[in-house]
């Protein structure tokens, strides 16, 4: 047998592109779901999320201004480098989720063909939802979606990583950046994944994942003046409402959670993308 | 051999004899009630006066809506939408559309006299905007109706069910239409509050509901002050919200539908920068700048109410434009030749005032034409005001009357960044000869609509809408259908 010991993970914060601990110092203990100890992971505070949402800002221009081939082969490499990582994926999400070997393997496939199925859509976007109008006088009249901003994620908080890349991917295959709160207690899989987001082209800040509480961070995403959108997917029970009353003082774009955790086996369609794109409609006079 | 020297006051190259509308067309009554259940009802809160802008005339008395008169108004709605226009063939609903746009054209000159009256803008605009824009709402949005599964918007698109519409003064009836035509070609049906101070012609449009044989409740229409607006937005039956008007407003709004079920559209203020290269033909560009702040007294959320202007041609721009602005003709809202009308009430020429009195305070240079305005009614003339900085309240916040803030910038990104330097992000324009420098700037604009080469231009077909605190939807085009449908997948 071999009695080599391990080398344990330091699982931290994936912020502007850099592995920092939390500024605060504050770390939270990480059980499998049957309460055995996994991990120590940092506990994002406010001035965490502030600085996540400084390095997404900075990053929107680089993000925002590749052109949609590009930010859809940078994509389509996480699933690539998610690939190679299938094994730890999967030991990870069946230990915070307590999921059987085949269906933690299944959720992890599903996880990684959902970066394919996004890093499809960066370039069709433009056809799909845009398009010429066919106004009443001589002007070309063209309208194109372009993303919103900076959104802040609060990811589910039951599907460690296939509902994180059902909520993530999206909001960057429309050009957006994002400042992740992970699952509470299931955070290993996000932290697996920063890694994967690290090392696949993907510019420093256009992800950024916060391990801690939606339920502290999420005001102070809710109300930040530099956030555009939120999404509430994995907002604490009954505190929704009261995130989106805050997201209202800057009239932030807002995804609403529905009342369960949605089954993220489903078809996503347009639904997760659209809520963070904007339409913009451009004029020209035609003449000689 | 002498010649007499040119006036310096006057530039006026013509002097106009008075080309005033008739207003015998339009036969207001002495008071109004509500429009419900294809009914016109005594509302239950306190009327209120509806007044002519330009002459401070009473021109009726108007029923305000209380929380129980919403009510009846949304349980009149619920019920048409439950039997008689969500199961109605799309066909029919759309044929009932066309009905209305034709409607709409055959008393135009009814329509935009009233307009005018109620609101003080030009009869010209009026008469060659609001007007047929109204009607072609309605004619592009009766098309939609039986053709929703081709809008790309996923398989058989729903409607909402009631739709609560809250709409502004500033184009009273034109804003009626990009709410309600697209609210009934996709199957809801509507309680619609109108402004305060211009509900005469939305009040008019319901007797074309009864003109067109719509059925009942499905047009219902509330007037009041803001209690009124507040009680359609808050009211538990109703699923979509929809609101053009401050952002203030648009964020308690936004607050009140934290939480619900309801669906939630926003148009909502702007701070436009029209941006001049000095490449640009400066005489179009000048027509530009003046159409873009002057076009309805300023009071559009869209105006280019920032002139970012290239340094190096600023002061031809400028002398041009005080040129130009010389000429424009300020007064009788009903006169033809009239360029720019009354401002439309009491309050909103306080609020001009004083925006335009921090202007000068904060050192900005304030410039109006020599034009004499009218003694009764509400006036302001045209105002440029120069060396304006980009802190100033005037290059920050709404004025929503005619009043310019001018800045200047060197490079494309300069530009750029003062254009994007705003809370709001509803509209922009660009003035230059070179193409690939209009894409790249349009581009680089955070706002929803660009003009290039032209300002303030509006059409059902092409898709009007804000970003950032200047409101999230779009109405018109395509795109205006979301908003109104289940499940719709557009942004």
């Amino acid at each position: 047998m071999n009695d080599r010991l391990a080398v344990r993970k330091t699982y931290k914060l994936y912020l502007n592109g850099a592995f920092p601990r939390s500024e605060s110092g504050r770390t939270y203990e990480v059980t499998d779901h049957r309460g055995h100890f996994l991990a120590n992971a940092a506990r994002a505070s406010r001035k965490d999320a502030r600085d996540a949402v400084v390095a997404a800002r900075r990053a929107f221009g680089t993000w925002s201004a590749m052109t949609a081939y590009n930010r859809g082969q940078v994509l389509y490499r996480v699933a690539e480098v998610m690939e190679g990582r299938h094994v730890q994926f999967c030991e990870e999400v069946a230990a915070a989720e307590g999921l059987s070997q085949s269906k933690a393997r299944a959720a992890v496939d599903a996880a990684i063909d959902r970066w394919v199925w996004y890093a499809g859509w960066t370039d069709k976007l433009g056809a799909v939802l845009g398009g010429s109008n066919p106004v009443a006088g001589p002007y070309f009249d063209f309208s194109i979606p372009e993303p919103s901003g900076v959104v802040a994620v609060l990811a589910p908080q039951q599907s460690s990583l296939l509902g994180l890349a059902s909520v993530l991917a999206p909001v960057l295959a429309a050009g957006n950046t994002a400042v992740v709160v992970t699952s509470k207690e299931r955070p290993l899989p996000a932290v697996t994944l920063g890694e994967v987001l690290a090392t696949s082209d993907v510019p420093g800040g256009v992800v950024n994942l916060l391990t801690g509480d939606a339920e502290e961070l999420g005001p102070w995403l809710a109300e930040h003046a530099d956030v555009d959108g939120i999404d509430l997917t994995g907002a604490p029970p009954g505190r929704a409402m009261e995130f989106e009353r805050e997201a209202a003082g800057t009239l932030k774009r807002v995804l609403r959670p529905s009342a369960t955790e949605p089954d993220w086996t489903a078809d996503p369609g347009l639904s997760r993308m659209t809520p963070f794109l904007e339409t913009k409609t451009v004029w020209h006079p035609i003449g000689i | 051999m002498t010649t007499a020297p040119p006036s310096p006051a006057r530039p006026n190259v013509f002097e106009y004899a008075p080309a005033p509308e008739s207003r015998s067309i339009v036969d207001i009554a002495p008071s109004y009630g509500l429009f419900i259940d294809g009914e016109f009802v005594d509302g239950t809160g306190e009327p209120f006066a509806s007044v002519n802008p330009a002459t401070e005339e009473v021109l009726t008395q108007v029923s305000s809506g209380s929380d129980a008169d919403v009510d009846r108004a949304v349980a009149a709605a619920r019920r048409a939408f439950t039997r008689v226009w969500g199961p109605m063939r799309p066909t029919d609903r759309g044929k009932y559309l066309f009905r209305i746009a034709r409607l709409l054209q055959e008393r135009a000159r009814e329509f935009a006299v009233l307009e005018s009256l109620d609101n003080g803008k030009p009869i010209r605009e009026s008469r060659d905007v609001d007007v047929p824009l109204a009607a072609a709402h309605f004619f592009y949005h009766a098309g939609w109706a039986d053709k929703l599964d081709f809008a790309g918007l996923g398989p058989d698109p729903k409607p909402l069910g009631v739709a609560g519409q809250v709409i502004p003064w500033n184009f009273p009836l034109l804003m009626l239409a990009w709410k309600v035509a697209p609210a009934l070609a996709t199957g809801n049906t509507v309680v619609l509050k109108p402004a305060q101070t211009t509900p005469l012609t939305a009040l008019l449009f319901a007797e074309i509901c009864q003109q067109a044989d719509l059925p009942p409740g499905v047009v219902n229409i509330v007037t009041g002050a803001g209690e009124t607006g507040r009680a359609v937005v808050e009211h538990g039956d109703v699923d979509k919200v929809a609101f053009t008007g401050s952002t203030e407003v648009g964020k308690s709004i936004a607050r009140a539908v934290a939480g619900t079920r309801k669906s939630l559209t926003l148009e909502l203020g702007g701070k436009a920068a029209n941006i001049v290269f000095d490449d640009a033909p400066i005489d179009q560009a000048v027509e530009g700048i003046v159409q873009g702040i002057f076009f309805n007294q300023g009071h559009v959320c869209c105006a280019g109410s920032r002139l970012l202007v290239q340094e190096s041609v600023r002061d031809e721009v400028i002398a041009s434009l005080q040129r130009r602005i010389g000429t424009l003709r300020v007064g009788d809202p009903l006169d033809k030749n009239t360029d720019i009308g009354a401002i439309n009430s009491a309050e909103q020429l306080a609020r001009i005032r004083e925006m335009s009195d921090y202007g000068e305070a904060e050192g900005a240079q304030r410039w109006q034409p020599d034009c004499v305005l009218p003694e009764r009614g509400y006036w302001f003339p045209p105002t440029v005001f120069t060396d304006v900085a980009p802190a100033h309240r005037i290059a920050r916040e709404e004025v929503f009357g005619p009043v310019l803030s001018v800045l200047t910038f060197r490079t494309p990104d300069e530009a750029v960044a003062k254009a994007n330097n705003s809370t709001y992000g509803l509209s922009a324009g660009i003035w230059t000869e070179k193409g690939s420098r209009i894409l790249t700037i349009a581009n680089q604009l955070r706002a929803g609509v660009v003009w290039a080469n032209t300002f303030n231009k509006f059409d059902p077909a092409s898709p009007f809408g804000g970003y950032k605190q200047s409101g999230y939807g779009r109405e018109g085009g395509r795109h205006g259908l979301t908003g109104y449908l289940k499940g719709a997948t557009h942004s």
